[in-house]
């Protein structure tokens, strides 16, 4: 009973949630009394009393639709959701991929060297709580290109996590474990790579799995900045028609891709775990 | 003392003004099993680390077998206290990493086989597979052995390494250890403040006094004869004379000599007890 419990909350927790969604949108009567030519301008909402916000029904409809069919490609403004999520994943792994190539390796020096670790602390401390975004106007000016300004600006946010937990492991690892390698006469490569390295590991990959929420949550501000393609263009764009429904089914989409990227670093990290 | 194979002469370690202990000089011959013993405070874990070379003395020098020497080297390997095992590889793992550290050249097969054989000597042919956090805190260390053994060190250094455990598993290990390393085959170098281990164990007891400003009182030769084990050890003429000297050094003479070096007393000259002297040496209480 107890293993079913929780799921069996959520399910009632979801139905109640949709339940009160249906009923505080349902339609109300056509506006009565209304000049019928300001009513047509109204549209639905005042011609047949239709709610403005889409019913659960309606959003699932959209849904059904956009899977059935993820990848068409019908010019600039009309992509397949696939399409435009697959946009969105390209840029967050390409810059978190970069992210990775600096912050790992430059955060291996900061945690081993208390040197560089006191001299680029101010450093980081300074451009840590600056909005990635707020490098976009300069990454569009030096870069000339949206798309990479795009990849530019989740590299900048995704750098931080990993560059502060990286240090922190790496400085975090026992004296003891390092003497081990001492007396073994292990050679500083081979120290790194299989003595630091592991015992750093799990807190990397808490760095890592930060920094590719934080990739998620931004690129969707991104791109409707910069606009033509993905998940936060997409969004932007149902906004621009008015499609409630789409952008409802939007945010539930960048939900589910985000669970998943989360998801996924989880299980890389407890494939690195280990316990004393 | 001078000719002895490993000696340590007039090493020195002060935090701040106050010294942990000055001039200090011993020496370990080959295939001796040497146990120091003081209480906590004394400077023998520091004393264990400039052996080993993870730290260095203020002053003086450690000389292995003719040669000044600094620094870690494979040619001595450590137990820790902690056991100190890396708990993402395996007990396999633990051992092969320090093999492939000690034979860079070996294949794969060949360390394996090697580690397979070194924790087959601990009694953990069945446990290589698993990580240290599924073995008991008596195997985790039988794995320090293994890995320390392994490389076939001509010096072994022990720091407290049974401290950690309960009684019953310490006095297994202490036996195994006795048979493992004690009669000659291996130079050994212990530090502890059991006394019934360094009895066991020990070819000589270096007795140190409390700190700060601590100093080796005297050298303790051990004549219980070899192979010695828990059994029946306190049932050897001598074993209790020898006990209650060591006791009686650790209780009173232990605090009572901390900081108060004879007139004209140097570290280079530390009296060697035998049990036959034990009734004159008691007298030599300070006031």
């Amino acid at each position: 009973m107890t293993r079913f419990a929780a799921p069996f909350l959520s399910i009632v927790l979801l139905a109640l949630l949709l339940g009160v969604w249906q009923i505080s949108v349902h339609d109300t009567q056509p506006a009565a009394g209304m000049d019928p030519e300001y009513a047509k301008l109204m549209g639905l909402q005042a011609t047949a009393g239709k709610s403005a916000i889409p019913t659960p029904l309606d959003v699932a409809a959209k849904l059904v639709q956009a899977i059935r069919d993820p990848f068409y490609d019908h010019g600039p403004n009309d992509k397949g959701i696939g399409i435009q999520l697959a946009y969105s994943l390209g840029r967050v792994l390409l810059g978190f991929g970069l992210a990775m190539i600096v912050a790992v390796p430059l955060g291996f020096l900061i945690g081993m060297s208390p040197l560089m670790g006191a001299a680029l602390n101010p450093f980081i401390q300074v451009l840590k709580p600056i909005s990635p975004l707020a490098w976009m106007p300069l990454a569009l000016y030096t870069i000339k290109d949206s798309d990479q300004s795009a990849i530019f600006v989740i590299f900048i946010c995704s750098v931080w996590p990993m560059l502060v937990n990286t240090a922190f492991g790496v400085s975090g690892v026992r004296r003891e474990w390092l003497n081990v390698a001492r007396t073994l006469e292990v050679g500083p490569l081979r120290r790194a790579l299989r003595v630091i390295l592991p015992a750093a590991a799990p807190t990397i990959f808490t760095g890592m799995r930060i920094s590719i929420g934080i990739a998620w949550l931004v690129i969707v501000a991104a791109e409707m900045l910069v606009g033509g393609t993905g998940i936060g263009y997409f969004v932007w764009n149902q906004w621009n028609n008015l499609s409630l429904a789409d952008i409802l089914m939007g945010i539930l989409l960048i939900g589910v891709v985000g669970m998943a990227l989360d998801r996924a670093l989880a299980a890389a990290a407890t494939s690195v775990a280990w316990r004393e | 003392m001078a000719h002895s194979w490993l000696s340590v002469e007039a090493i020195a370690r002060s935090y701040g003004a106050r010294p942990v202990f000055r001039d200090l000089s011993f020496g370990i011959d080959r295939g001796e099993f040497a146990c120091l013993i003081g209480h906590s405070g004394c400077g023998k874990t520091t004393i264990l680390n400039i052996l080993a070379g993870l730290e260095a003395p203020d002053a003086g020098v450690l000389v292995m077998d003719g040669h000044e020497t600094a620094g870690p080297s494979l040619d001595r390997a450590v137990i820790f206290q902690s056991h100190a095992l890396y708990p993402w590889l395996t007990a396999l793992g633990n051992v092969a990493f320090a093999l492939r550290s000690r034979h860079p050249t070996w294949s794969r097969t060949q360390i394996e086989i090697q580690a397979r054989a070194a924790l087959a000597t601990v009694g953990l042919k069945d446990a290589a597979t698993q990580k240290p956090a599924e073995l008991s805190g008596g195997m985790k260390q039988r794995v320090g052995i293994a890995r320390a053994l392994s490389l076939e060190p001509a010096l072994l250094l022990m720091d407290e390494p049974f401290s950690a455990l309960d009684a019953l598993t310490r006095g297994t290990l202490q036996d195994e250890v006795s048979g493992l390393v004690g009669g000659g085959r291996q130079t050994a170098f212990m530090i502890t403040h059991d006394v019934d281990e360094a009895i066991l164990l020990a070819d000589r007891i270096l007795l140190m006094t409390n700190g700060p400003d601590a100093w080796l009182a005297e050298i303790v030769i051990n004549t219980l004869p070899r192979p010695r084990d828990r059994a029946n050890l306190h049932r050897q003429p001598g074993y209790y004379p020898l006990r209650n000297h060591i006791v009686d050094f650790l209780v009173t003479r232990s605090r009572l000599l901390a900081g108060q070096q004879p007139p004209g007393w140097t570290g280079r000259d530390v009296p060697e007890i035998r049990p036959s002297d034990f009734h004159e040496q008691r007298e030599r209480v300070p006031a």
